[in-house]
């Protein structure tokens, strides 16, 4: 009895302990934040790269692919039997790509990939990361009217729309031009402005930003059979979805707002050059409309992936052998089923499919993001060890400030021991209260870890309007909001693992408490 | 040390003495001897240099007797008390306590022996400052129970705490902090805590060296009533002559030894 009420009034009255249970507090809470956040991160990553690989990718090493791909995928169904849930083929290839913009070629280094619309979708998600919602329910590499990304600030006209004011505009400039070089009179600057047509007015998102020749993107003009006009207002060239950053620049405006500057958009025309199939490779371009933009928030495939019809590029490359009437495909993607054993599958593949045989790369997602996953399960791990320590150094303030209570409470436990107090309950009294500091510390770190973390976004803008300086800035991150996931295991290690440090902090200065001799004790000045 | 240990649930009120429990049996003519030392010695060790305290020190306690043990600073005197409070050992010798030899018992025994046999008083009090005056009476009574055990006798416990505080006369300082008293008051809070387990014996390390006269002289009083109504046996270490001689008896103790008794 005496052990609770003597810890119940130390704790309110020796206030030097309260800098134990502040440290112990901010330990935890650190440790919950970070690890929270961590958490949220490496979900969002481990989605989204999920989402956009496959679970398991059969790819070929040859710049040709393999071939026949709908035997291979009879062969990968009865391999892996139920297993399967989708399955497609893709070209995957290094590809350049160009367009025109205010009178400047814009190039990119892209990842051209040829995707099946229709099954493409059922193996990723691919769909869900586009901008028309309608090709978010049915993928389409035709052109839509209208209706991409609605909602979204800043983002200009797009689809036919855009498509036919912007041939209506080279039309007038090309016969502008026409009748300049008939007259063979060149064309004086006050003549110039009067007679060149202003560009079209495409309301807030061309607004001022729209230069004076925002569309002159120039793509094949012919199309199909030669000799036929191709009428750009009412014509489309190949479909190619392109992921966001190769369209856009994201910066912040005069008011300091985020804000994606388009330089091209649905209805846009791109040129597009990569290899053939043949020996040596030689290079083959074609023109194509953009259909829509990929948006994965991953800014690596953001900025490099270009998707065009399967079909399209196996033939501009080459890759169909008419004669035996067999065409390839780089890679072959397949989804597994929910529970499915990835590394299993993969393994069976590969044993059906030797590497010194066929030379295929068979691998798991996780497999081809490994260094990534990695790299980002280590620096949890090194963060969390980090901040552990943090508590670990709490610990040792308990420590300091247990012996600093033991000697300044010397008497009193020599008056203890001579009332007749056994050692081992002057011990537990030490104990009890580095056990009553650790769970009091533990306890609100671990609230306020969670209010933090369920407020961290109000937090993050807070400290940002304090500083002036954004903390989490969407431009770098790509996420609006910062990602967080509270594992209810995490946090009961977390404040079970400080409690424990606590009460080992204090079994010293206890146990030099229990052991002082009664006599000394009531004669310590 | 079983039967001592199986003492836990005698009622404070009439029960037996310890020697009932520690030996089966008890000289009979020691009967009135309730505490006796023979050949005592301490020596204390500080920086390798031995320094003899006690040199065989020989000393006996009646029951009911008040009795007094002075000399000069550095005599033994408070030693000689705390060997006799079991509170340290000898380095030779024996201490008897109602026949049975308590020197030598476990920690735990003495231990128990201290919470309910023997009361103490010190000459700075040695109140626990963290709590009110009625909690540092009741302390030798948490101390003997556990939570439950407590919690269930808790009134009873209480009840007699304030009956030794209004003994005293501290009824209206229950609540009060052991810095909102006097030094008088704190030593008769200290008097009331060692008289909470009803001891067989109170031993005062000189009580009244830290009051004035006035204060002094009231302890004494109280001490003397203790002792003459309550029939409890006191040993009190002084170096006051005066005091000393208010006692029934004076042993003196000089290099170590009892002198005169």
């Amino acid at each position: 009895m005496y052990k609770w009420l003597l810890i119940s009034r130390y704790l309110k009255t020796r206030y030097i302990a309260l800098a134990s249970i502040i440290s112990v507090m901010l330990g935890v809470a650190t440790l919950i934040v970070v690890n929270s956040v961590m958490s949220g991160f490496g979900q969002e990553m481990h989605n989204r790269l999920h989402g956009i690989l496959s679970d398991v990718v059969v790819s070929s090493y040859d710049l040709n692919g393999l071939p026949d791909p709908e035997a291979h995928q009879q062969e990968i169904r009865r391999v892996l039997g139920d297993d399967v849930e989708g399955m497609t083929a893709i070209i995957q290839v290094p590809a350049m790509l160009n367009y025109q913009y205010d009178g400047q070629w814009h190039t990119f280094q892209v990842n051209l990939i040829g995707i099946d619309d229709e099954s493409y979708a059922q193996v990723s998600d691919f769909s869900g990361y586009l901008l028309h919602p309608d090709n978010r329910q049915q993928m389409s590499f035709l052109l839509r009217e209208d209706g991409y990304a609605v909602g979204r600030k800043n983002f200009p006209e797009s689809g036919w729309k855009r498509r036919r004011v912007k041939a209506e505009y080279e039309k007038a400039l090309r016969q502008q031009q026409l009748l300049e070089s008939s007259l063979q009179v060149p064309a004086g600057p006050s003549a110039g402005e009067q007679s060149v047509p202003s560009p079209p007015d495409f309301g807030e998102a061309g607004g001022d930003d729209i230069p004076p020749t925002p569309f002159a993107t120039e793509g094949s003009e012919e199309h199909g059979d030669a000799g036929v006009e191709f009428d750009q207002a009412t014509e489309q060239h190949t479909g190619i979805v392109l992921g966001i950053s190769i369209c856009s620049i994201r910066s912040r405006d005069e008011d300091g707002e985020v804000r994606d500057y388009f330089l091209c958009a649905p209805g846009d025309d791109v040129q597009v050059t990569f290899p053939n199939s043949g020996r040596p490779p030689r290079a083959v371009s074609d023109s194509f409309t953009v259909v829509d933009l990929y948006e994965s928030k991953m800014s690596e495939y953001d900025s490099s992936f270009a998707f065009v019809p399967l079909s399209r590029l196996q033939s501009l490359r080459g890759m169909i052998d008419q004669e035996r009437g067999v065409s390839y495909v780089s890679a072959i993607q397949i989804k597994l089923r929910e529970g499915a054993d990835l590394n299993q599958a993969r393994d069976r593949l590969q044993a059906r499919f030797p590497a010194m045989q066929y030379g295929y790369r068979i691998e798991t997602w996780k497999d081809m993001q490994g260094p990534l996953l990695s790299a980002v399960q280590l620096e949890t791990m090194i963060l969390n060890i980090l901040l552990f320590l943090i508590i670990a150094v709490a610990g040792f303030g308990i420590l300091a400030t247990f012996f600093m209570i033991v000697v300044e409470k010397t008497r009193d436990i020599g008056v203890l021991k001579s009332l007749g107090a056994p050692s081992r309950g002057v011990m537990s009294i030490f104990v009890g209260y580095g056990l009553a500091l650790g769970i009091m510390g533990a306890g609100i770190g671990t609230v306020l870890g969670l209010l933090f973390v369920e407020n961290i976004n109000q937090i993050a803008d807070g400290i940002g309007w304090l500083t002036g300086r954004e903390i989490f800035d969407p431009t770098v991150y790509y996420f609006q909001e910062i990602p967080v996931i509270v594992s209810p295991m995490a946090v009961v290690l977390v404040a079970v693992g400080s409690v424990l440090i606590a009460v080992v902090a204090s079994l010293l200065p206890a146990r030099k408490a229990a052991r002082l001799h009664p006599v000394e004790a009531l004669r310590y000045e | 040390m079983s039967s001592v240990r199986t003492d836990r649930g005698i009622p404070a009120q009439g029960r037996p003495g310890p020697h009932q429990q520690l030996m089966p049996s008890a000289d009979p003519a020691a009967t009135t001897v309730i505490l006796s030392a023979s050949g005592l010695e301490k020596t204390y060790h500080k920086a390798k240099v031995a320094i003899p305290v006690l040199c065989g020190a020989d000393f006996h306690v009646h029951e009911g007797e008040f009795l007094s043990i002075v000399g000069q600073s550095g005599s033994g005197k408070s030693t000689l008390l705390h060997l006799l409070a079991t509170l340290d050992q000898p380095d030779a010798g024996e201490i008897y306590f109602e026949g049975n030899r308590i020197d030598c018992l476990p920690a735990v025994s003495r231990d128990i022996l201290r919470n309910r046999y023997f009361g103490m008083i010190f000459q700075f009090y040695h109140l626990l400052p963290e709590l009110t005056t009625l909690e540092n009476v009741l302390m030798p009574t948490m101390i003997q129970h556990g939570v439950v055990s407590y919690w269930l006798s808790k009134s009873r416990h209480h009840k007699r705490a304030r009956q030794l505080l209004e003994m005293v006369g501290l009824s209206h300082r229950l609540k009060h902090r052991p810095r909102e008293l006097s030094g008088g008051e704190m030593q008769r809070a200290a008097i009331a805590r060692s008289l909470m387990s009803e001891p067989q014996i109170l031993l005062a390390d000189e009580p009244t060296g830290n009051l004035d006269q006035a204060a002094g002289q009231e302890i004494m009083g109280l001490l003397r009533t203790l002792n003459q109504q309550h029939n409890l046996t006191i040993v009190m270490v002084t170096h006051d002559q005066l005091l000393a001689r208010q006692t029934d008896r004076i042993v003196r103790l000089a290099e170590g030894r009892v002198e005169a008794s």
